[in-house]
């Protein structure tokens, strides 16, 4: 296996330097979620304002892998309406479980094109996703708190 | 180097996936015993001919291959008992598993309201859970040993956890995490004196110690087959006579009784009440191939094997700046399972770059959370040796974690 397929400079970079780290207020819902296998762990908060994701925080421990895709998610996520969030969500999804089949797209995805590699690594796809279905719980519960 | 079985050329050539390439050409170097040991020709070529020649249900096929059959199945009872120096035959339980051994005892030893259960830090899940679960049910008490920073039991408050009322004390031989061999006899001992059943965890020891259960005093002891170079799907529960006539049956079923009407039944004898259904046959005739082998070589000589493979990993360890052994770090007093942490990279990421070099070693908790959050750590690299492993294996370890702190650009 290309370990550099694995671990593009993107990824490190953002393992080094995370964005949006963190937990902050305010929020509607946090969870806590982890990967039983391994016991990397996040707790993220995320705050709407109607649809607009305004802020989505996170205090995560684990490995490189699961660390980036965090920070690349919040970039993602942050800022848009939930329905484009979760749009990313799916996309980023559909990637992870594409077994290294599957073409990111650039505009939907940004900096999450760099995990296209992680997909051919079974045992890190988990890694990649736990922050992102941290995130998607957490939207849904505090999109149910808001409406 | 001291204490190495001498014949480790030949004894590597017993275990025919030594002989592996991985992808990218790197020689197979395999350090996660602790894990799941690899299996001789021996037990595979056991097994096979169990399958093609002997092949047939255990005692109640009324024909010569149900016959050779049991026969089988049985000699590999009576090859545990010798392997554990059981006083009887009889006292040894074929389960699934050491987690399914645990549990026998856990759902069947006698437990009422008030009555305390202790256990250790260090246990491996398979230990804890089933006395959360025991213990919730019974409306009982659990308490447990700590762990000293050096990685040793912490023995101090012994007083004050084993009191009357104490009526199981359920602890590791060898931890699978931090490596530590506890005292079990001395521990077995003053449990005793509160009239605890002294139930032991002997998967990390029994590959690696001489286990003479008589010696140790315990009532219950513990191991699985595929961490002795045996097949998963099988391991064995020891108990002692008197207990196990005592207990109630684990499972109903099969073969574990004595006769059934539809209001009421009676139950086998032992080891037969606590075996109900079909029993894992062939994965017993691995087993007894298994322990046959490692008792030809002979256990005091394994276990100075790892003792001298361990001194050598644990001088390499020493050696790479950011590296960090959680565990006693006197090769004597532990067993062959190593975890450390690597300053800078996490547990997962060291694993994957020594698997891009063929290396195979273990990340994560290894069934342990609490023993790593003694520490203040949630995960760790482990490496783990067996009678198998070579010096140049553990000097391949060394190189890969070099390249796994230049590749991460740390230290």
């Amino acid at each position: 296996m290309d370990l550099d397929s694995l671990y593009q400079e993107i990824i490190l970079d953002h393992y080094r330097t995370p964005h949006h780290a963190g937990l902050r207020e305010p929020f509607e819902a946090e969870v806590h979620h982890v990967n039983p296998t391994c016991g990397d762990e996040v707790t993220l908060r995320v705050h709407l304002d109607g649809v607009t994701v305004v802020d989505v925080s996170y205090a995560a421990e684990g490995c490189s892998i699961s660390q980036a895709s965090a920070s690349v998610m919040t970039d993602l996520v942050i800022g848009k309406p939930l329905p484009e969030a979760l749009e990313a969500h799916a996309a980023f999804l559909e990637l992870m479980q594409g077994k290294g089949q599957v073409e990111p797209d650039e505009d939907v995805l940004e900096d999450g094109i760099a995990f296209a590699g992680v997909a051919k690594f079974p045992a890190r796809v988990k890694c990649a996703l736990l922050s992102w279905m941290a995130f998607k719980d957490a939207a849904l519960q505090a999109q149910g708190v808001s409406s | 180097m001291d204490g190495l079985l001498p014949d480790l050329d030949v004894i590597r050539k017993d275990f025919p996936i030594l002989e592996r390439t991985l992808d990218g050409g790197h020689k197979l170097v395999y350090l996660d015993s602790a894990n799941t040991s690899q299996k001789p020709q021996v037990v595979i070529d056991a097994m096979v001919d169990h399958l093609e020649r002997h092949n047939a249900n255990i005692a109640r096929a009324m024909h010569q291959l149900g016959a050779e059959s049991t026969a089988a199945f049985e000699g590999a009872r009576d090859t545990v008992a010798a392997f554990l120096n059981a006083p009887s035959r009889d006292e040894v339980i074929f389960t699934k598993n050491a987690s399914e051994a645990l549990n026998l005892v856990a759902r069947t030893v006698p437990l009422g309201p008030g009555d305390r259960v202790v256990i250790t830090e260090m246990e491996h899940h398979s230990n804890i859970v089933p006395w959360q679960l025991a213990t919730e049910r019974a409306g009982a008490e659990l308490r447990w040993f700590g762990i000293t920073d050096d990685g040793e039991l912490d023995l101090s408050n012994i007083d004050e956890l084993l009191v009357p009322g104490t009526k199981v004390v359920a602890l590791t031989w060898v931890s699978n995490m931090l490596g530590t061999i506890n005292p079990v006899a001395e521990i077995a001992r003053r449990a005793h004196e509160v009239g605890a059943v002294v139930v032991l965890d002997a998967s990390q020891a029994a590959p690696q110690l001489p286990i003479d259960v008589q010696a140790v005093g315990a009532d219950f002891v513990a191991f699985t087959g595929h961490k002795v170079t045996g097949p998963t799907g099988i391991g064995v529960l020891w108990g002692r006579s008197e207990l196990l006539n005592a207990y109630p049956p684990f499972l109903g079923g099969g073969e574990m009784i004595a006769t059934v009407t539809m209001e009421k039944s009676t139950w086998a004898p032992i080891p037969h009440k606590f075996e109900a259904g079909t029993p894992p046959i062939v994965e017993a005739v691995g087993l007894g191939a298994a322990l046959d082998y490692l008792s030809h070589i002979g256990l005091d000589a394994i276990h100075a094997h790892e003792v001298a493979i361990t001194r050598y990993l644990l001088a390499g360890l020493a050696s790479v700046s950011g590296v960090s052994v959680l565990g006693p770090l006197d090769a004597a007093r532990r067993g062959g399972a190593v975890s450390f942490e690597l300053a800078g990279v996490h547990p997962h990421d060291v694993a994957q770059l020594l698997d891009s070099r063929g290396i195979a070693v273990r990340a994560g908790h290894h069934c342990a959370k609490p023993a790593h959050r003694r520490f203040g750590v949630q995960a760790s690299t482990r490496a783990s040796s067996y009678l198998y492993t070579e010096p140049a294996e553990i000097d391949a370890l060394i190189d890969g974690l070099e390249y796994t702190k230049s590749y991460f650009k740390v230290g």
